[in-house]
């Protein structure tokens, strides 16, 4: 594992690929391995992508790298995709739109599924990043699945937000409404080409209007792009940076990124009460005696519930 | 461990009928694996590269320009430079029968002709998987 770790550091690719694959699959030493990559990491900024299905977020990505590049950085992408509920599988496209930076090695692409994972991104993606930031990664882009309203967790995950919006998708109060509405840093206004964009623009500024704000409010930037025509994309670019070097200087990333770091804590911590909980659950055999009383209407939800969480609670006190 | 079977599905060559790619691909999310398309026209260095980055452990190649005779066994080659020395690569397409056992020397393991039932695929990935997971 220190070569892997070794390796991961000096940027090789299949070191990489196999790190990441270690996080998706729950590898033995995944644990280890976060913890010796660690101190590296803190150099790479995160940008999070998302938007409904179809807004050109690949696209858009495709175009960003490009620019990137121009500049001599080097880009890692995390496109995630959704896993079927029925098979498990998934079919990971978001690659397609990107395939031109295949042969460079300064662009690292990985397509990941949800498996199961809602808010839009995948369990192993915190981790991702950790690994593509310690490998050198200047720029760090997160490609959420196609989100509906409520998958905000990009918010957790990346330094700004954009949201990719499209004409076609409602009125302004569609653009008020609580949800992935609110996460977003950068509102792109994308398909620029077709008519309405105009007028989706407004309906966003609109929108944002309604913020509560003062002097030291940092307005979110409304660019609109056409990933189609390749217009567009080094004003958002600019904006992005330019919004950044803002949230920077205030002091706003910092609270972000700890915000992000207490959170990740959480996240890790809950889930390893949760397993130990499944296991203790699995093992108690009085189990289905209990939900058969539940069902036949002798026992109530709440009383069962409390009665084994202390049984468990009291399990753990005594080890 | 949980571990996902992960496959590239790639496009080399000029031609651009798909169909026979997307069809595989769709079969292979429904058969419960991680599919990877690249879409068309892809060169040998893209899907060799694309394969060690996406960490796969099948690469399966469609071709229906007849190029397939140069262009299977290089990318090949290109994935087994590149560190992919354990990833099992098959392919698909319109490819004579007489051309299959010079491809399969040269490390394409498994052809898959126009008419193949998807459960041969199926069966190919099931039966090979002990030697990917690790």
């Amino acid at each position: 594992m220190i070569m892997l770790v070794e390796k991961v550091l000096q940027g090789d690719s299949r070191s990489i690929a196999r790190a990441i694959s270690w996080i998706e699959n729950e590898h033995a030493d995944k644990e280890k391995l976060i913890d010796q990559i660690y101190p590296h990491c803190g150099k790479a900024i995160v940008w999070g992508v998302t938007g409904p299905p179809g807004s050109g977020k690949s696209s858009l990505v495709d175009h960003i790298i490009s620019i990137t590049r121009q500049n001599n950085k080097k880009v890692a992408v995390i496109a995630v995709d959704p896993s079927s509920p029925f098979s498990g599988g998934a079919i990971l496209g978001d690659r397609v739109r990107m395939q031109k930076h295949a042969t460079d090695d300064g662009v690292f692409i990985r397509s990941m599924a949800s498996r199961g994972h809602l808010g839009g991104v995948s369990g192993a993606t915190a981790d991702a990043i950790k690994v593509l930031d310690a490998a050198g990664f200047d720029l760090i882009l997160i490609e959420t699945i196609g989100v509906g309203q409520t998958e905000i967790q990009i918010m957790e995950l990346s330094d700004i937000v954009l949201l990719v919006l499209v004409p076609g998708l409602g009125d302004e109060i569609q653009a008020l409404k609580a949800g992935v509405m609110e996460i977003g840093d950068i509102f792109v206004i994308n398909k620029s080409d077709r008519d309405d964009a105009d007028k989706v623009k407004a309906e966003v500024e609109y929108a944002l209007s309604f913020k509560e704000m003062d002097e030291n409010t940092i307005l979110n930037p409304v660019v609109k792009t056409s990933a189609r025509l390749n217009e567009g994309i080094q004003e958002l670019i600019d904006s992005t940076d330019e919004y950044l070097r803002k949230i920077m200087e205030n002091g706003t990333l910092e609270i972000k990124r700890r915000k992000r770091l207490a959170g990740e804590i959480k996240h890790i911590l809950s889930k390893k009460i949760e397993e130990e909980l499944h296991k203790f659950i699995k093992n108690d055999t009085k189990m289905d005696r209990w939900i058969d009383s539940i069902f036949d209407g002798k026992r109530s939800p709440y009383v069962l519930v409390n009665e084994k969480f202390e049984a468990f609670l009291k399990e753990y006190r005594n080890q | 461990m949980d571990r996902k079977i992960r496959i590239l599905i790639a496009k080399p060559g000029l031609d651009g009928h798909d169909r026979g790619a997307k069809y595989i691909a769709r079969a292979l999310k429904d058969a419960g694996y991680e599919v990877i398309y690249t879409g068309i026209r892809q060169s040998p260095e893209g899907i060799a590269k694309s394969a060690i980055q996406e960490d796969v452990d099948y690469v399966g190649l469609s071709l229906l320009s007849g190029a397939h005779n140069e262009l299977f066994p290089e990318i090949v080659k290109l994935i087994r430079k590149e560190g992919g020395d354990s990833i099992i690569i098959f392919g698909g397409g319109v490819i004579p029968e007489s051309d299959i056992p010079k491809l399969k020397k040269q490390g394409v393991e498994a052809i898959f002709t126009p008419g193949s039932p998807i459960k041969n695929v199926v069966d190919f990935i099931e039966k090979n998987k002990n030697r990917v997971l690790h």
